[in-house]
């Protein structure tokens, strides 16, 4: 469904006309496939180029190089008004829930608004879609008109989910999106996401930094270190054979194993 | 409510403190209106002394502010000794045109600062934002003194503006329409120097804060969801950076006020800060304070105003 073919992605330091220009390597030669109801682990350290990746699939950022596959259209020459519909089936949710939604909305305000982007829905149908979100993602309708902020981490988390999904996307991008949360609503917001991937048909792309939950929800993980990918598979491959050393060293790290 | 309740009693506490602050002041400065009488041999010592008691300027300073409260909540304010009225007629009408004139420079930088910062925010590094830079840098650099001296100096070269005063010598024959041409023409000039004093600073705040919301986690994400640059432009980060906004309109006015004395001086525009600047020179005592209270309830009064914007803008005060 989603290919990334040899996209590389440097970033420049320096940024004043008279200083020397220095290219940080993020990202350097990488190649990646996910199918359609499939979740990939992205993990690796900080620093490796995870977040990047998964920045540039979903065109928050645009890569120097390479190409992006998404149902036989290459993302990166895609014209403006094809990009935006494009758009809507990857989407992207932060590791920061109360940083990614703006603190004046209203709970039913953020998850109706990408609704009212896309256009050609009657009030009624956004209200009723926004609130059949809201409940597939197991907060109740009725704090649909409560602030935000007023909400705690875990709810937080879930209506950043909502606010994804109201679209019907194809594919989630979940950068780091269960870190910081306390083990029992993460395990809860575990077994959402998995509920909701039989439900939708979705894809995702798990950036973690933690093997324990790749190896709960992964099909097929990727190691990355310092912008590369160095060992890719199918979850239970890597986990119980992994090739490479950082692999080895990362398996290793996990506290309580082994 | 009680938020706007405490923000009212606030103002009423600042405005006591003023007013006696600025009574103790004025009392202390040296000098009193009948002085200058007092070297003229022709008036006798007790002349003096019998004006003094009869405009209460014998008493005791408790005595004269407590009568001054009194006549101030009669809304009379005490008495000019310059004009020989009641304070409150005089001051009312200076007022007007202060307003007149402060509000028009106001509403004019408002409505160029914001969709000027707006478009430079939305293009960092780009030719708007580089014209934006530049304008402030310009209009900073030239003191508003300087400014008023060239505009006054265009008044007189060109004659079509004029070079003083609020209204022509015949405005009471005037029909509607030359009445309003002839007001603008005599607003025109004075409005634009405080405009340009005001419209760096407003134009740099709302450029840094467009930009400080721009940069803020949530355009990301939103971005991210598909939505189109301009709806994040004018319904998320608009409204992220109108909180610092509002308060700086309450400062603006401040700002304001205190510039437009100097204006009103070089344009000899029949203001309020004309009038203080008079009064102060022939220690017009209860004048003095009037002005300097009166100030103080436009700026309170605009404060008042940016809170409870505030308060409708922004859901996170409303919850406190």
């Amino acid at each position: 469904m989603l290919e990334a073919l040899h996209v590389s992605k440097r970033y420049t330091q320096g940024r004043a006309y008279w200083s020397k220009k220095f290219l940080v390597a993020a990202l350097h030669d990488v190649s990646l496939k996910i199918e359609s109801c499939s979740t990939l682990a992205l993990v690796g350290e900080s620093g490796a180029g995870k977040s990047t990746l998964g920045r540039c699939l979903a065109l928050l950022e645009e890569p120097d190089s390479g190409e992006i596959w998404f149902d036989g259209k290459n993302l990166l020459t895609l014209q403006p008004g094809d990009l935006r519909t494009a758009r809507r089936r990857i989407q992207f949710v932060f590791q920061d829930a109360a940083a990614a939604i703006n603190p004046r909305f209203s709970a039913f305000e953020a998850i109706e608004e990408p609704l009212l982007i896309q256009g050609g829905l009657s009030r009624r149908e956004r209200r009723e879609q926004a609130l059949d979100t809201m409940e597939r993602v197991g907060l109740s309708p009725g704090s649909a008109h409560r602030p935000m902020l007023e909400f705690s981490g875990g709810e937080r988390q879930r209506l950043a989910l909502a606010r994804a999904l109201v679209l019907k996307p194809r594919l989630l991008i979940l950068d780091e999106a269960l870190s910081g949360l306390d083990p029992e609503t993460k395990e809860r917001l575990i077994l959402l996401l998995l509920n909701l991937q039989a439900c939708f048909a979705l894809s995702y792309i798990f950036i973690t930094h933690d093997l324990r939950i790749a190896a709960r929800v992964a099909d097929r993980i990727a190691v990355m270190q310092d912008g590369a990918i160095v060992e890719s598979g199918s979850a239970a491959t890597v986990l119980s054979e992994p090739q490479h050393t950082y692999t080895r060293a990362l398996l290793d790290a996990i506290p309580g194993e082994r | 409510m009680a938020y706007l309740a405490r923000r009212a009693l606030n103002g009423i506490f600042l405005l006591f403190g003023v007013s006696l602050l600025t009574f103790l002041l004025v009392d202390l400065a040296p000098g009193e209106f009948f002085d200058e009488m007092r070297s003229n041999p022709r008036i006798s010592a007790a002349t003096i002394a019998g004006l003094r008691s009869e405009y209460g300027l014998d008493l005791p300073l408790p005595v004269k502010y407590f009568r001054w409260l009194r006549s101030a909540t009669k809304g009379e304010g005490g008495f000019s000794f310059a004009y020989n009225s009641p304070a409150a007629p005089i001051l009312l009408r200076r007022a007007q045109n202060t307003l007149l004139l402060t509000g028009t420079a106001t509403l004019a930088a408002w409505l160029i600062a914001i969709p000027f910062g707006v478009w430079a925010a939305a293009k960092p590094g780009r030719w708007p934002d580089a014209l934006a830079a530049g304008a402030i840098a310009t209009l900073l650099a030239i003191p508003e003194l300087i400014l008023a001296l060239l505009l006054l100096l265009l008044a007189v070269r060109s004659s079509f503006f004029p070079v003083g005063g609020a209204v022509s010598l015949n405005f009471a024959q005037m029909n509607v329409w030359s009445r309003l041409g002839d007001s603008t023409r005599h607003l025109f000039l004075p409005a634009l120097c405080l405009l340009a004093g005001l419209l760096p600073m407003l134009l740099s705040h709302v450029r840094s804060a467009m930009k400080e919301a721009l940069d803020s986690p949530f355009i990301t994400a939103a971005r991210a969801h598909g939505i189109p640059f301009q709806r994040l432009l004018f319904r998320h980060a608009l409204a992220a950076a109108a909180n610092p906004l509002i308060s700086l309109f309450g400062f603006s006015l401040g700002i304001l006020l205190s510039s437009s004395l100097v204006v009103e001086g070089i344009f000899a525009w029949p203001g309020l800060g004309q009038l203080l600047i008079e009064a102060i020179l022939q220690r017009d005592f209860y004048l003095v304070v009037d002005s300097v209270v009166l100030a103080t309830v436009f700026l309170i009064c605009g404060n008042f105003l940016a809170d409870l914007l505030l308060y409708t803008a922004d859901p996170r005060i409303r919850t406190e």
